[in-house]
């Protein structure tokens, strides 16, 4: 028997990316999403009331002669046993689950989904999608945890830093980065199909890889700070902040993480992102139904009429997905599933 | 209704081991809306229901019923007795443990009822003569009551709210016997309580202090033992406070907001007044507001408090006139997390280089959420607005900063839109 409860709850049952602010735990930010859906989806009125019948018998006052008749009369008294104070909220607990997890010093997308949609998150974790990040950095330091909040260990000069000397580095690590993607992929280069797949940029790891970082460029550079944008696989936060370690060490330099910040994971970007003040369950269901209507519209835009193989419906989601994001992932054929996308 | 008849049983095979006749005692109500709500609650007993209805031909459903008990009894006398070890003494007051050898006659007069008892002589060795399955008139069918077979043992109070006075007057009150049933002991105290003598005497007495019908509910829901307090504890307590000077209508609304309060005594109570009037140097009824203001300072322990203190004290450098001036505007400074309130007085005071002057003239400051601040300072940063000095011009007010919600605070404070903010907060 669904109640207003359970309509509201299966309307909540989807993924969608909230926007996590920096020096709060991930999982805080789970239970706080999850008491507010709980706080909606337990607004919604409580059912009719039951009642049953109790069966009181009448006292006999007039008795007649040799008769021994008792009458029953029914009652309909409510059942308490099914009262709201009695059994509690329809709903206690609701299943949020998370993404790829943020720690506490960064900031970002987080993809959450209630309900059945966690089992297509447990897809997209397995899935080999790339995860754009910004990240700040200031020259001339080191600490021991590689970001700003650490144990100040050395400092050094960065006069000598110049922005094409930064690029410099910043292309050999791409260009490393690159062979060690063409060799986790397990693709032999000599062929056609796996050239093709290269020039278009379709290339993943095959199985399990360390840290790859398919992009690397400088957004913005005035000594001592300086913001890199990077698309990566893999990745822990924390390797970012060494990455960023590693680019001063190459410069002769030494550089620390001053902030981290997921702007894209997956499908889900930036500009979709629920802000704390949005944690709430209409703007959840708005954000479910939005990701969904433009997961269908850039699916209707790509299908093509006859004959559609296998790999062909794939590459038609990567180019899909290359619209939506502005470079193209391979996403496995979870994104067909109706879970996911529908 | 606690029967005594199986015990009876138990101890008859158990200790006897002859063929003797055993007294039984039954006590039944005549009463059928009555049911004294006594339920063993961790002794695995099975329960006979024990409400007759008094009938015009009572010895032919009596020869039945003490038959039924008696191969009911016969069917569990294989009963462990390593329960009797566990057999609780908590026992409603009235119904005492009858002594299988003395059959015990009594009559209480319980809340107008009668309470009757029957002895029958129970053969332990006689075959049953009648069976469950006989045919029995129409009449008699009608006349014999069943009354509901409440479990003796449950998890929740689902099982015992239809029958149980008590409980049904409490859902009428409004109180959440779902959370309560989740604390240790207390589904089983609130079913042992009897709605007339218990809890009425102290519904009336809540009332007659002021508090208002609709947060009884809350109270009983937050604070469950104030019905198990002593009358003459309570009637203490109120009268201490009233001594203190504190107002009739303070002393209602600190009860109804801190339902522990009058849970503890008159010496805690006057402990913890004479703690606050000392330690922060405050006149008598200026040590009233506070308290009346947050009750549950009364309540809780003093050692996070004298933390507190001792933090405003030496980590934020506060003085004795500055930190009495905050605690009496916002009290809340002496039970916050001393992290947090630590991370915020380091924001306010390092980052956005707030002096001590200042702060002590706005302390909604310290209430506030660290991350709201954050985030509404750096966009103020970021449109070059963050100016809090009251000598220089565009001075932003602290209060407005941190009170006024999101809105309010774009087009007043920042005069920017709301969405501007939102896309700052995604950047940060």
């Amino acid at each position: 028997m669904t109640t207003p409860s359970v309509r509201v709850f299966h309307k909540l049952e989807g993924l969608f990316s909230i926007y996590k602010p920096p020096g709060v735990h991930w999982k805080l930010v789970r239970d706080t999403v999850e008491t507010n859906l709980l706080k909606g989806i337990n607004a919604a009125p409580p059912p009719a009331p039951r009642q049953r019948v109790q069966f009181l018998a009448e006292p006999t006052t007039v008795v007649a002669e040799g008769s021994n008749e008792l009458t029953l009369s029914a009652a309909s008294v409510p059942a308490l046993a099914h009262h709201p104070l009695v059994s509690g909220p329809e709903f206690q607990h609701i299943g949020v689950g998370v993404g790829h997890r943020l720690d506490v010093f960064s900031s970002g997308v987080l993809v959450l989904g209630v309900g059945q949609a966690n089992k297509a998150l447990t897809d997209l974790y397995r899935s080999h999608v790339t995860r754009d990040y910004t990240l700040e950095g200031e020259l001339g330091m080191a600490t021991d945890n590689f970001s700003h909040t650490g144990r100040l260990i050395e400092r050094t000069t960065y006069d000598h830093i110049t922005q094409d000397k930064l690029e410099r580095v910043l292309a050999m690590m791409q260009g490393s980065n690159q062979k060690a993607l063409l060799t986790y992929s397990k693709v032999d280069m000599s062929t056609q199909g796996a050239y093709e797949l290269a020039v278009k940029g379709e290339l993943r790891p095959d199985g399990k890889s360390p840290p790859i970082m398919t992009g690397l460029r400088l957004l913005h550079f005035q000594p001592p700070h300086f913001t890199l944008e990077v698309q990566c696989l893999n990745e822990t936060q924390r390797y970012l902040c060494r990455v960023l370690h590693e680019v001063g060490l190459e410069l002769r330099s030494t550089a620390v993480c001053k902030g981290v910040r997921r702007t894209r994971d997956g499908p889900f970007t930036i500009q979709h992102a629920l802000t704390h003040q949005h944690w709430t369950s209409p703007d959840v269901i708005q954000a479910i139904r939005q990701y969904r209507s433009s997961r269908k519209a850039s699916k209707a835009k790509h299908t093509q009429p006859g004959k559609d193989t296998g790999t062909a419906s794939q590459r038609q989601e990567m180019s899909e997905e290359a619209a939506v994001t502005g470079d193209s992932h391979r996403l496995r054929s979870v994104l067909t599933s109706k879970a996911f996308g529908s | 209704m606690a029967l005594t008849c199986i015990q009876h049983c138990q101890r008859c095979t158990s200790l006897l081991r002859s063929r003797s006749v055993g007294i039984i005692t039954l006590q039944y109500s005549t009463d059928a809306q009555h049911w004294p709500a006594a339920l063993w609650n961790s002794f695995i007993v099975p329960v006979l229901p024990s409400v007759l209805q008094r009938s015009p031909n009572p010895s032919q459903t009596r020869e039945r019923w003490n038959l039924g008990v008696r191969s009911y009894c016969e069917s569990h006398a294989k009963v462990q007795p390593s329960q009797m070890k566990h057999r609780n003494t908590d026992e409603l007051p009235g119904t005492d443990m009858v002594s299988y050898q003395n059959p015990l006659s009594h009559q209480l007069i319980d809340g107008g009822m009668l309470l009757k008892e029957w002895q029958t002589a129970l053969d332990l060795d006689d075959a049953p003569g009648h069976s469950a399955l006989e045919e029995i008139s129409h009449e008699e069918a009608v006349r014999m009551d069943i009354p509901a077979a409440l479990p003796p043992v449950s998890i929740s109070l689902k099982d015992y709210v239809n029958e149980s006075e008590t409980l049904g007057k409490l859902v009428q009150l409004g109180v959440q016997l779902w959370k309560l049933e989740q604390r240790p002991n207390v589904s089983s105290m609130l079913l042992r309580l009897d709605f007339q003598t218990d809890v009425t005497p102290r519904l009336v007495f809540l009332k007659q202090l002021g508090v208002e019908d609709s947060r009884l509910g809350y109270l009983i829901s937050h604070n469950p033992f104030i019905l198990t307090e002593s009358l003459e504890n309570l009637q203490a307590r109120v009268a201490y406070l009233r001594s203190k000077k504190f107002s009739a209508e303070s002393v209602a609304s600190m009860v109804s907001r801190a339902p522990y309060l009058l849970n503890f005594s008159v010496k805690r109570m006057d402990n913890r007044l004479e703690f606050y009037q000392q330690q922060l140097g405050l006149s008598a009824q200026k040590t009233r507001d506070v308290v009346a203001r947050l009750p549950r300072l009364l309540c809780g322990s003093l050692e996070p408090v004298k933390e507190n203190l001792k933090i405003c004290k030496l980590e934020m450098g506060f003085r004795e006139n500055e930190l009495q001036h905050i605690v009496t505007v916002i009290p809340k400074v002496l039970t916050a997390n001393k992290r947090k309130l630590t991370q915020i007085f380091d924001y306010i005071h390092n980052t956005m280089n707030i002096p001590h002057g200042l702060i002590v003239k706005f302390p909604q400051v310290l209430n506030a959420k660290y991350l709201r601040i954050k985030e509404r300072h750096l966009f103020l940063q970021y449109l070059d607005r963050a100016q809090y000095d009251p000598a220089k011009p565009n001075y932003i007010c602290l209060d407005k900063l941190v009170s006024l919600p999101d809105e309010a605070y774009c087009t007043e404070v920042a005069s920017a839109t709301l969405k501007d903010f939102e896309l700052f907060q995604k950047t940060m």
